[in-house]
């Protein structure tokens, strides 16, 4: 507020869509660097001797695949195979491994994991699954085979996101602090401290993720502010980190995401292993394989400027209605019109020329590959 | 924020300039800053007849489309067609070059319904 912020309830939390202007945070991201405060998101630590085959059974995407030190998008998927949250899962330790989820989720992905402690056990594995478990019952310990805690309300976290972010890194942590490699994370000492270093983001720029515990949160925020004041940074709300991941067509879980849809229509099956022999939704997946995808998410862009797209605006193909938009906005990048829509399959083709209806009046666009703005060569 | 004192106002932060038979109209300042980045403007038709308080014109920025109502009961005559090319004026000289439309009102008893400049800064605190 300090800084002028316009401040929106979102997922429980006060949080600032923009500091100064949307456009220009988000214009400080792909030319600088520009700095987030993701700490609403939600923060899991889930460990216990189970904990491999749990979270396999639990997620989409397949834990075995996670070094210590990596991370990997994944989805957390309901009975029909529809999408409670996508989240990231990283091993942090050799016994641990951190969920990241969508804040707005944080409290019915950690109640749908508590409910389903008892999923899992069935693998014969030598390190995890039902005969760690069943050896721990026999010596009488109680313990569950894995354990989910939720620290999000004692952790914080920030993005920093842009062509500046290892100038940036350094100059926070030391010039001979290595950076994580890309989906790795690291521990590094800042301070009394060790923060997590996670090189992520929801940007499509180069970035990381800093994770801390909560007391640290306005001490790291100052620094980072300070420490990038010289690189151009911005602090920048979610207005830009809507703007700068529609542009990637990442996807937002409550607009492009839902229970009601599920990770093949979103066009996301890359992060789900189905070669795995379990895990919850994989049978509707299978049936959705089998059958092909009624509907599909895909990227789309104006033919004219216009008016931008909005999400819930109707999707026409020769007069007839094909589909909803779930995202769109005015490209800063691009100044152009862009967004993504769920369209019946056979119209989800690159090339295909679709209608947005946009107040009674139907404005041609096409079907894009992803992602919709791609870096010029520098 | 900027409030003229020679203007009128309207609770939906549209500003009026009164030109005798004919008013001028924008949104304000608080308006603009608000809305940031215009992005798109779509203009009212000339020739329109609009009643007080219909939807007239739509104000989009980034994040979101919002609707720009007639202040009073008039027609359209002008609507300022440099906002196509440059939505952005609305953001940098709101009671500027950033005006969208002018009605030609039918009673200018009706604007006596709309607030002062003090009254407006009351509003929006």
């Amino acid at each position: 507020m300090r800084l002028g912020a316009k401040m929106v309830p979102f997922g429980g939390w006060l949080m600032p869509v923009q500091y100064t202007s949307i456009v220009e945070e988000h214009q400080a991201v792909r030319n600088n660097v520009g700095v987030f405060d993701i700490s609403h998101m939600g923060q899991f630590i889930v460990d216990g001797a189970g904990r491999r085959d749990w979270l396999n059974s639990m997620l989409t995407n397949n834990v075995d695949k996670l070094d210590v030190g990596m991370g990997q998008y994944t989805f957390l998927l309901n009975d029909r195979g529809g999408i409670i949250d996508d989240l990231i899962v990283y091993r942090i330790d050799e016994h641990k491994y951190l969920l990241v989820v969508n804040a707005a989720r944080a409290d019915e992905d950690f109640a749908w994991l508590q409910n389903h402690l008892s999923e899992g056990r069935s693998l014969n594995r030598a390190d995890g699954g039902l005969p760690a478990f069943a050896k721990a019952t026999a010596r009488g310990e109680t313990a569950a085979p894995c354990n989910p805690t939720n620290r999000s309300a004692n952790f914080g976290a920030v993005a920093i996101q842009g062509p500046r972010t290892i100038a940036l890194f350094h100059a926070l942590f030391g010039k001979d602090i290595e950076l994580p490699a890309r989906n790795h994370i690291v521990d590094v000492p800042f301070n009394t401290t060790n923060l997590s270093v996670a090189r992520t983001g929801y940007t499509g720029e180069d970035g990381i993720e800093v994770f801390f515990p909560a007391k640290e949160a306005v001490k790291f925020w100052s620094a980072v502010l300070e420490r990038g004041e010289p690189l151009g940074i911005k602090p920048c709300g979610l207005g830009a980190r809507d703007t700068l991941r529609l542009e990637m067509c990442y996807p937002l879980n409550g607009s492009d995401l839902s229970p009601e849809r599920n990770p093949i229509e979103a066009g996301l099956g890359f992060f789900v292993d189905l070669a795995k022999p379990h895990f919850i939704g994989r049978d509707a997946l299978l049936k959705t394989n089998e059958f092909g995808p009624r509907e599909k998410l895909v990227p789309f862009r104006m033919k004219e400027k216009g008016p931008p797209p909005r999400p819930h605006y109707t999707v026409f193909r020769n007069g007839k209605r094909i589909g909803e938009v779930t995202s769109g906005t005015l490209s800063p990048s691009l100044n152009w019109g862009i967004g993504m829509a769920y369209v019946s399959s056979a119209h989800a083709k690159i090339g295909a020329e679709i209608d947005i209806e946009i107040r009674a009046q139907k404005f041609p666009a096409t079907v894009e590959k992803k992602p919709l703005y791609r870096k010029p060569a520098s | 924020m900027i409030i003229p004192d020679d203007l009128l106002y309207t609770e939906s932060h549209e500003w009026i300039k009164r030109e005798g038979e004919k008013i001028r109209v924008g949104v304000t300042d608080h308006a603009q800053s608000e809305l940031t980045d215009v992005v798109f403007v779509e203009l009212p038709k000339l020739g329109r007849q609009v009643n007080a308080k219909e939807p007239i014109a739509v104000v989009e920025s980034v994040k979101a489309a919002s609707d720009i109502y007639a202040p009073v009961k008039g027609t359209v005559v002008e609507a300022n067609n440099a906002l196509e090319a440059d939505p952005g004026l609305i953001n940098r000289e709101p009671y500027g070059q950033g005006w969208i439309f002018v009605l030609k009102i039918e009673n200018p008893d009706d604007l006596k319904n709309l607030k002062d400049a003090a009254a407006y800064k009351k509003q929006i605190g």
